[in-house]
């Protein structure tokens, strides 16, 4: 039991990484139709930031936090200006490739820059170990934690109260009817993106200070997760995002557990399909017929 | 119309010659190692993407997963000469057929979806197959697959291009080509006109996969060594991006596309570092500049030959 | 002589009653119209007569030798017993040319399969041939001859709906179904149309079953007028007793004029 409540716990650190790449890769996808393959690397570059902010410039977590946010937010709106608008035209093919090929102008842009190997992130938060129970919770679990149902909250508010999110509300519905309305469509997808990226640099940033380590190639595995996740909860629904994260994060860190850690993208993969199977839209998404 | 007329004539005779041409060069050494090499790389290549092509360009369905039908025929290629010592056209065959049997597993549940979520669960089942051989110890798991008979070489690479091509090429204008194009075009349309839609996204992309399977085994018997790192989703892209940069629904798109992009990686190699950057900025101002591919769907019309018959 | 008979035919999408308990009979050789007002079910219709939809309840028959049930077949397989369609807002192989368009119209009639394709048997040729032949005839008789090669997509108007209805007779349906014929064109297209409409059903010995908004054409050509509103039939008849039924008027002026 105890050792199920443990793996609960890094579960859901896990979980909230994947939550939170997942929000913008669902927002992003709400939006524009795009399956933003650069979003992970975004989140690569938030945690590079955080790492050259702590160790270069000696800042704490919190304002590195800030730091890497602002920084990604820009990026995120860089990226959707230079590379996504002269393409929102065109088939889905090619807005695929030309996602894929911007995230791997990020990756090895940025292995040109810091080189391939693994960086160790500087101890910004000290390790504490709280006992709960014979359940272990370090401070960094409960730091990842308290960021990210911050973020949730601070982006719910923005969707659900502020008119920049009702904007972003109505242009996932149907952007042209948006436009029709008077809201600028390329604005709120600049927003949408910058959103989106800010929330990727939390999850890089949180990353590093969880793990310690970080390398240019590290948003590739944790991007797809994180698009399963979106996928899991409904592509477009900001809610079944941050479900499906979590989600995935407990699974997986109790497929590791169970000692089969070697099958753990496999199980994600499997539930990715099985879900695209039963229930493609989701679990919070909606069925929508096609007009015959 | 008579079955063997001087136009199938006349392109048999250009295919031989072409052949000869160049194993008579390998075997004046005019052809050295390094060359040939990169010829077999871009005959692989050239296989995997004019099967993909049929797959996402003709019919419409957007994989994500064909390196894993590359995975397969190269196992079964280096599980059939390492281990039982069978000839090559032995583990060619079993390759293309167990490749295959994989497309019917993988199309069956898959072809349903559409789209993007296709693409996903393509690339989803593209990566539990490389999981799956990662920890398969019988194969060498994560260490990869050593001693693997040389096998492949210019002739066999050669001849099976030509046979992908030639049997795509025919299969696309028939019945069953004009149906998979139809379900690209509109697949509600297709079906109302008495296309059994199902059949044909699976038949497509079980010869996709036949062809996947007889390239995986070519590479497998070429390179002595396979891991199953060699065939994640970055393969996959790369046969996607080949397919897209040759243009959606050409042959000679998919063929040109697999040369050009070879050389320029090629090329690249001389700064490594910067490799992938420019191969990026190179794939972005295509998609920008010229979506529709470098031939768009112009495909292979071998008019010089038909002139001289009329 | 009956061709297709609907029992009781209703659809329900998430507990709404799109079409409810239709019962109608279809005679061979008719030409049929279902009218009624924007929303009444009327394609819903075709799509469950097609197979695109499968019914919540009752049954579809399709009389040719033996009674055969249609509902929950597969639209391909309606298809090859004799059930064509157009579409309302026109569905061509948009990158196709036209005389592609037609061919896979042909796919039903026609059985080439993989192996003789590749490989290039005879029977290939032999039924390229004839494929190539049947559809030029068909595009001669709809007057798109001289597009054969042009891409569906460049046709105008008028022309891509004639092309939909030369690939429907593609199929050599014994049934064709016409969803808004009529739609987008002016009256010289539409009375061009009307005599297209019985042309074909003499020439190919067709039933035609019609959904149209325009009057003249529906009361001037049909033999049986059915009318939908609500998903429900409200009325069905020669088009001189359903112009004259007072539940009918209601549907179309009492409803907008109140």
């Amino acid at each position: 039991m105890e050792q199920v409540l443990q793996q609960l716990v890094n579960g859901i650190s896990l979980g909230s990484i994947y939550a939170l790449i997942a929000l913008g890769y669902t927002m992003v996808y709400g939006i524009i139709n795009l399956i933003n393959f650069a979003h992970g690397d975004i989140y690569m570059i938030g945690a590079y930031v955080g790492f050259a902010a702590t160790t270069f410039f000696g800042l704490g977590f919190i304002p590195a936090l800030i730091v890497s946010m602002i920084i990604t937010a820009v990026l995120g709106v860089v990226v959707e200006k230079v590379a996504y608008k002269p393409i929102r035209k065109s088939t889905r093919i090619a807005a695929l490739i030309t996602a894929i090929s911007v995230s791997l102008f990020l990756e090895y842009g940025m292995m040109y820059f810091v080189k391939a190997e693994t960086r160790t992130f500087p101890e910004v938060l000290p390790s504490k170990n709280f006992r709960l129970g014979n359940v272990i919770l370090n401070n960094k679990d409960v730091y990842i934690v308290i960021v990210t149902v911050v973020m949730m909250l601070i982006l719910q508010y923005i969707i659900h109260k502020t008119k920049i999110g009702m904007a972003m509300r109505a242009a996932s519905m149907d952007s042209e009817a948006a436009q029709l309305m008077g809201i600028s469509v390329d604005n709120t997808i600049s927003v949408t993106f910058a959103l989106g990226s800010c929330l990727a640099g939390v999850a890089g940033v949180l990353v590093g200070v969880y793990y310690n380590s970080i390398d240019p190639l590290m948003g590739m595995m944790p991007g797809i997760k994180a698009f399963i996740a979106a996928v899991i909860g409904g592509i477009g629904v900001i809610p079944g995002a941050m479900f499906g994260g979590y989600l995935l994060g407990i699974t997986e860190t109790m497929v590791s557990a169970a000692g089969y850690s070697l099958y753990k993208d496999a199980v994600a993969f499997a539930i990715l399909i099985l879900m695209l199977l039963i229930k493609p839209k989701g679990l919070f998404g909606k069925n929508v017929r096609e007009k015959v | 119309m008579k079955v063997i007329n001087r136009k199938t004539i006349m392109l048999a005779v250009v295919i031989l010659a072409i052949y000869a041409v160049v194993e008579m060069m390998i075997g004046q050494g005019i052809i050295d190692s390094y060359v040939e090499l990169n010829i077999v790389l871009i005959g692989i290549n050239i296989i995997l993407a004019v099967g993909l092509n049929l797959v996402t360009g003709f019919t419409g369905q957007f994989s994500l997963g064909h390196a894993a039908f590359m995975a397969v025929g190269a196992y079964v290629s280096a599980i059939v000469t390492a281990k039982f010592g069978q000839p090559f056209i032995v583990a060619i065959t079993l390759s293309a057929l167990a490749a295959s049997l994989a497309g019917v597993i993988i199309g069956i549940p898959t072809l349903r979806l559409k789209g993007d979520y296709l693409a996903i669960a393509t690339l989803g089942f593209g990566e539990i197959i490389r999981i799956m051989a990662l920890n398969i110890d019988y194969i060498g798991g994560a260490s990869g697959f050593n001693d693997i008979p040389k096998m492949t070489n210019w002739t066999w690479v050669y001849f099976m291009v030509v046979a992908s091509i030639v049997v795509i090429k025919n299969f696309i204008n028939s019945r069953g080509g004009r149906a998979c194009i139809s379900i690209s075009q509109d697949e509600t349309a297709a079906e109302a006109m008495g296309v059994n839609t199902t059949k044909y996204k699976i038949l497509a992309f079980v010869i996709g996969a036949f062809f996947a399977g007889i390239s995986g085994a070519l590479y497998a018997n070429y390179f002595y060594f396979i891991k199953p790192d060699s065939f994640g989703y970055m393969k996959s892209i790369d046969i996607l991006v080949i397919v897209v940069f040759g243009g959606m629904g050409s042959i000679a798109g998919s063929v040109v596309g697999a040369v050009v992009l070879s050389l320029i990686s090629l090329f690249l190699q001389s700064i490594p570092e910067l490799r992938m950057v420019i191969y990026a900025v190179i794939l972005f101002m295509i998609m920008v500049y010229r979506p529709q591919g470098l031939l768009g769907k112009e495909d292979f019309r071998f008019k010089f030959l038909k002139k001289r018959v009329v | 002589m009956t061709i297709l008979k609907l029992n009781n035919v209703s659809i329900t999408f998430g507990g709404l009653k799109a079409v409810s308990n239709i019962d109608m009979t279809v005679e061979k050789g008719q030409i049929v119209g279902i009218i009624g007002p924007n929303g009444a079910g009327k394609t819903t219709l075709f799509n469950l007569l097609t197979g695109m939809y499968a019914p919540t309840s009752g049954e579809i028959l399709l009389y040719k030798d033996n009674p055969i049930k249609l509902n929950g077949l597969k639209p391909y397989k309606i298809t090859g017993h004799g059930i064509a369609r157009t579409f309302q807002n026109i569905r061509l192989f948009r990158d196709m040319t036209v005389l592609d368009n037609v061919k896979i119209g042909f796919h039903s009639r026609t059985k080439c399969g993989f192996l003789s394709s590749v490989i290039r048997l005879p029977s290939y040729y032999d039924e390229e041939k004839r494929v190539r032949e049947d559809a030029e005839e068909l595009l001669k008789m709809l007057n798109l001859d001289n597009k054969k090669h042009e891409f569906a997509k460049n046709l105008s108007y008028g022309e891509q709906r004639r092309l939909e209805i030369a690939r429907a007779l593609a199929s050599e349906p014994s049934i064709l179904l016409l969803d808004e014929p009529a739609a987008g064109m002016n009256p010289n297209e539409t009375i061009e149309l009307t005599h297209l409409i019985t042309w074909i059903r003499d020439k190919f010995n067709l039933t035609i079953i019609l959904i149209e908004h325009d009057m003249k054409l529906v009361m001037g050509i049909c033999n049986k007028v059915y009318v939908l509103n609500y998903g429900n039939l409200i009325a069905g008849g020669t088009p001189d007793e359903v112009q004259n039924d007072p539940q009918v008027i209601e549907a179309y002026i009492g409803s907008e004029s109140a």
